[in-house]
Parts: C-alpha cells; structure tokens; sequence
C-alpha cells in the first residue's frame, strides 16, 4: 500500500477532531491542557506531511517554531494552572464561571 | 440746562429698588416699602425737574445708546422725551406715588408685604420703559416685562385658586395680542428697516406708500398689542378677572397705567395707521365702550363695576384714536388715570373697612361712616360721569367732539355710553354710599388711616382741575400740530361749548338722563328693581354677554383638543415609541444576548472553532 499525503492529512484532521472533543467535552483543565496539545502536534504533523510531499522546508521550520512556542506556552500555562489551582482549589472548568458574573 | 441723566435715572431707579427688595431686603418689611415708594416718588420729582428745566418740549428729543448692531438691524437702547412721553411719566409716576403709598396702609397686615412692593416697582420700571421707549423693540421689551409684573401682581395672592387663574388669564389674553404686535413689528421693519419712531416717522412723512400693500395689515397687527394691553373687545375678558388681584394693583395695573399702555402706543405709532385701519380701531373701541356699560350696570361686586367700567372708557380712548383724534384719546386717558385710579382706591378703603366684603348690595348708608372716602368717590364719580367742570367732562367732550365730525354711528354711541357711565355710576354711589345699612358690617366700618385718606384728597383734587390745566393744548400742540387749541384757565373752561356745542350739550343731557334714571330707579332700592323690569337683558348683562362662555366653549375647546392631540403625539409617539422605543429595544436585544454568555470556557472554545469552520467553509470551501 502506498501512503500519499492524503493519508497523513486524514491522521492529523482525526487527531484535531480528537483534541478539540477533549477541550469541549472534558472537565478537568488539566486534560483540556492536554487536548490543546493533541491538535497542535495534528497541525505540526500536516505541515510535517505538506513540506514532505511538495518538497519544501517551509513547513518543517515552522513546526520547530511551535514546537518551542508550545514547550513556552506549557510553562505559562502549567504556571497558571497552577496558581489557579492553589488560589481555588479546584482544577474544574465548571467552577471557573467568573466570566459570567 | 438739559438734565440729560435724569429720566435714566427716573427709568432705572424702580428696578433698583425691585432688585435690591428682592435681594437684600425682603424680611424688613419697613425698609422694602420705602425703597419701592422712595423710587417712584424721587421718579417723580425727577420727572418734575426735568420737566421745570427743559419745559415739555426739550431741545434734545432723543438719548440713545447703540445697542444691539446685526447687520441690516440696529437696535438702539434709547429715551424719547417729548410732550407725549413727558406727560405720561408725570401720569405713571405721580398717580403711581400716590398708589405705593396708599398700598403701604392697604397692604399693612399681608404676609408678603416686601414682595408686593418689589413686584409693584418691577412693574412701574416696565411700564416707564414703555413710556420712554424710542423705539419698537425697546417698547416690545417692556411690553412683555408689562405682562410679567401685571402677572405676578394679578396673581399676588396666589393660594387663591380664582387668583392664580386670573393671572394666567391675563397674562394669555395679553401674549394673544403681543403675538400679532410683534409680527406688526417684524412688518414695519421689514418695510423701513428701521424701528425707531422718529425715524419710522419720517420715512413715511416722505413716503407715504412705503409700507405698500402692508400698511392696513402692519397698522392692525400692531394694534392687536394694544388691544391685549388695552382689553379691547375681543381680549377684554381678562381685565375684569385681573380685579382679583389687591385693590392698589387694581388701582394702579387697570386704572392708570398698563392698560393705559396700549392708548399711549396708539398714540405713539399713530403715523402708521391708514385711514382703514383707523375705522377698524375706531370701531373696536366704539363696540368695547358700548358692550362693557351695558355690563357695568347690572354687576353688583363694587370692584368689577369699577373694572367694566375702565373697559368702557379705554374703549372711548380707542376710538378717540381711531377718530384720527389721538390727543382726546391721551387728553381722556390723563383725566381718566386720576379719576379712575380715586374710584379704585376708594373702592379698596371701602373694602378695607367692610372687612374685605364687595358686594354693594351688602353695604348702604356708607357716607356718615367714611365721610373722606364718601367725598372723594363722589367727586371721582361725577368727574366720571362728565359733570362741567370737572375733569372729565373735558376729555369726554373731546371724544365725543371728533366723533361729532367723523362718524355719526360713533356719536350716538359715545352719548349712550356716556349716559349708561352716568347710570351705573350713581348706582353704584346710591346703593353703597347712601340709604340704609343693608348689614351689620357696616355698623363697624370707619374711616380709613390717612396714608390711605391723603392719596384720595390728591387725587380727588386733580380730578377736579385735571381738565383744565392745559393737558389738552400739551398732546393737541404734538399730536395735532396746526388745530386750535385753548389756553388760559377762562378759555379752557368754555371751550368745550364753543368748539363743538352739540357735543357738549350732549354729554351733558346723557349726565342728566344717566343721573334722572339712576335716582328713580336706586335712591330708595332695596333690591336691585332692573332684573324685574328688562327681563333677559338684564340676565345677559349681568353674565357679561356670555363671552366667558362662549369662549369656553369655542376657543378653549379647540384649544384642549389640539392640546389632547399634541399630548397623545407627545405621550405616544415622542415619549413612548422614540425614546421608550428605542431604550426598550436595546435593553430587549441585550436581554437576549445576555443567555449566549454562560460562562463556561469550553462553549466559549467551541462557539471560536465554530466560527473558524464557518470562515473556513465560505472562504475555502465554495
């Protein structure tokens, strides 16, 4: 069987469609953290497959480039988390409802 | 010497005594009334000093500063002082001092003595600025500045419903009028571009057709002022409510001065009156004259006798100008001020003594008890009435001598009135002065303090002489350059009799008629006997020809009803749908909006990836 790019976009389009039913459907803030991530790497690994297939390294330094935004965006993140956390304690979504009032 | 100074200082000095009452003074009872008395009286002595210095015909005729300058309109602040002016300030300001002070016993024991005295000076700044204005707008100002103090003096007992209604009353009717002034005014300008008199005057000596198609129009408009001022048929309905207000304003607004104001207008504007416009006031003044004695005779409150009766003599004044006769107009108005102004005064020290009763009908048998007011009504009457020599028959006479060579219909009308003036007169004096005591009141009434008295006795003595101290030779000499006009005191006495005997001779037979009818009908009245005799008439003059009611049910009516449909386009389109509307509506939309923000980060996260696959799909996907 021979893997064109359709293949990889269909992977990376399912892990998206993966990482957003977690960041709408899971409580924990934590796990939401981690589905966020599941849908960067999807679009890292469509970039990884565009720049594979058209020959080009565009793509393939633009995903360094979330790579490190992603490992500084989990330090910030997990920072306020965190914080949260200790302020709160509480890691649910459903007890973060201050935008409401 | 010209004394320039002095009438600003005359003008100004009531105004500053109304504001620093207002102000500073308004607890001191004592100190307030003898500002306002202070002011008139100085105005007066001033009035007279300029008069002694300059005579009444000063070299310099106008001061005026330069005012207002908007392109083609030039507004002066200015005096004119001439015969005209002159006289009526000795007028306003001498009848004037002789009211303030008599209020100072009037008033004595009201409440708001100090605002009484600083609505009664703001009201005699007004009216000086209508006397001494050299021009339309100046004279328009204080016009209106008339209207607001008579309101307010009108309305001075205001927690009297009947009172505060009179002056909302008077001060509509008057703005009726002022409206069709003001567009007179604007015609005028419009037409000579120019607002002062003695300009005004002489474009039209030089061009007679300068006001074009207008001139009959313009001339009417302004007149339509003095008829609110002047109660004129059909404005005339305020005055008799406006004797709601104390009787000094009565004696002082209806009497003497304000609606004196619309004459002394006439008189100053006569240059702008065609001779159609001239028939139409003629007439006017003629039907008011008739309509209001015919009123006069069946009222029985002795104050609205004395009110209809001011009507009928201002409705003589107007048709005297009407008559093409201004100087017998100012000439009655002079005489009538003094007269008029004893009648009311005399009136308040009746009332004042009968504990605030005015019904005649509940007095009788007042001579013995007030002997000083008895007198002074009684010569305040006859000089009313027309007896020879006494003021007023002159002024009459002089009326009834222009209307004698210009309008027969016009003659046969003053005579009547002046007969009717006779009967209600004497009436009035048989039934409260003489005969029986008709109450126990009048067992307690007594004579009057002399601040009240000594105004009277004043008065009561240039009622006498007022015919015959050259008034008449002052306004013909201005008003009427060219006419004979007698002097010397033998001269003015018979002039009447030559000038014009049938005149004269009329008048005097209408006195003697007015008197015969007055004294077989109420010498020994012990009820009125007119209503017995003449049937209805005497019901529809009693209830003043109904024109309260009719108007009621004409004017007033269709007023409410355009009201009730401005209020309905007020309350529903303005204040409901515009304002209501268009609040309502946003709080509506926030409302709904309101349930999309549920705070809950994954809708939120959702709704964002929502609207990126929306952007997506119309930018990608077709």
């Amino acid at each position: 069987m021979n893997v064109g790019l359709e293949h990889y976009l269909v992977v990376s389009a399912v892990l998206f469609a993966l990482g957003l039913l977690g960041v709408v459907t899971r409580r924990n803030i934590l796990v939401i953290y981690m589905s966020l991530e599941l849908m960067l790497n999807a679009a890292n690994l469509a970039l990884v497959a565009f720049s594979r297939f058209n020959n080009n390294l565009d793509g393939q330094v633009m995903v360094f480039f979330i790579i490190t935004v992603a490992a500084a965006e989990v330090a910030v993140g997990l920072a306020l988390i965190v914080a949260l956390y200790r302020r709160r304690q509480t890691t649910h979504v459903e007890d973060l409802n201050l935008l409401k009032h | 010497m010209h004394l320039q100074t002095l009438p600003w200082i005359i003008l100004f000095l009531p105004l500053l005594a109304a504001v620093v009452i207002t102000l500073f003074t308004q607890r001191d009872r004592k100190t307030s009334a003898t500002l306002s008395i202070s002011a008139i009286v100085i105005g007066f002595v001033l009035t007279v000093i300029f008069i002694k210095a300059n005579s009444f015909n000063p070299e310099v005729k106008e001061v005026s500063l330069n005012w207002l300058d908007i392109g083609p309109l030039q507004a002066e602040f200015g005096l004119r002082l001439d015969a005209l002016s002159l006289m009526m300030l000795l007028v306003v300001t001498g009848v004037g001092s002789a009211i303030h002070i008599y209020s100072w016993g009037y008033m004595h024991e009201d409440r708001c003595f100090s605002r009484f005295f600083a609505s009664l000076s703001l009201f005699t700044f007004s009216m000086l600025g209508i006397v001494m204005a050299n021009n339309f707008l100046q004279m328009f100002i204080s016009w209106e500045l008339v209207g607001v103090s008579s309101y307010l003096l009108i309305g001075f007992w205001y927690e009297k419903a009947s009172a505060a209604d009179a002056a909302k009353k008077a001060f509509i009717a008057n703005r009726l009028g002022d409206f069709g002034f003001m567009l007179g005014i604007l015609i005028v300008w419009a037409a000579l571009g120019s607002l002062n008199f003695g300009k005004l005057e002489a474009g039209l000596a030089d061009n007679p057709a300068a006001l074009g198609s207008l001139a009959t129009l313009g001339g009417l408009l302004v007149f339509c002022g003095a008829m609110g001022k002047s109660a004129q048929f059909p404005l005339h309905v305020w005055l008799p409510d406006a004797m709601e207000g104390p009787t000094p304003v009565s004696a002082l607004i209806h009497a003497a001065t304000m609606v004196a104001a619309g004459v002394y207008m006439l008189s100053r504007t006569f240059f702008i009156y065609t001779p159609e416009a001239l028939q139409v006031i003629a007439w006017i003044g003629g039907c008011t004259a008739l309509l209001a004695a015919l009123v006069a005779v069946q009222q029985n409150d002795i104050k609205r006798i004395l009110a209809y009766s001011t009507l009928s003599q201002l409705g003589y004044m107007v048709m005297a100008v009407g008559l093409a006769a201004p100087e017998a107009g100012m000439f009655h108005l002079t005489t009538h001020a003094f007269f008029k102004a004893l009648l009311f005064l005399g009136a308040g020290s009746v009332i004042h003594a009968m504990h605030h009763e005015q019904d005649i009908w509940r007095m009788g048998g007042l001579c013995k008890k007030m002997p000083v007011t008895y007198w002074t009504f009684m010569v305040g009457t006859m000089a009313l009435a027309g007896v020879w020599p006494l003021s007023g028959f002159f002024s009459k006479d002089a009326i009834l001598a222009a209307a004698w060579h210009h309008s027969m219909p016009l003659f046969i009308i003053g005579v009547g009135v002046a007969a009717l003036t006779t009967f209600y007169m004497f009436r009035l004096v048989f039934v409260a002065f003489l005969g029986g005591e008709r109450s126990h009141e009048v067992g307690h009434a007594h004579e009057s303090p002399w601040v009240m008295t000594w105004p009277l006795r004043i008065l009561a003595v240039f009622s006498i002489v007022g015919g015959v101290i050259g008034v008449e030779a002052l306004f013909g000499g201005m008003l009427h350059p060219g006419g004979e006009h007698p002097h010397g005191l033998a001269a003015q006495l018979v002039y009447p009799f030559k000038h014009a005997p049938v005149a004269a001779l009329s008048g005097l037979a209408a006195f003697g008629i007015g008197l015969f009818a007055a004294w077989t009908l109420y010498a020994r009245a012990k009820e009125d006997p007119l209503p017995a005799r003449i049937g209805t008439l005497s019901r529809w003059m009693r209830d003043r020809f109904y024109f309260d009611e009719l108007y009621e049910a004409t004017v007033i009516k269709v007023h409410d009803a355009t009201a009730a449909v401005v209020d309905w386009f007020d309350r529903w389109l303005i204040g409901f749908a515009a304002v209501r509307g268009s609040a309502g509506a946003t709080s509506l939309f926030g409302n709904v909006l309101r349930f999309i923000q549920s705070g809950s980060l994954q809708a939120y996260a959702f709704l964002l990836v929502l609207g990126v696959a929306v952007i997506l799909f119309f930018v990608l996907g077709r």
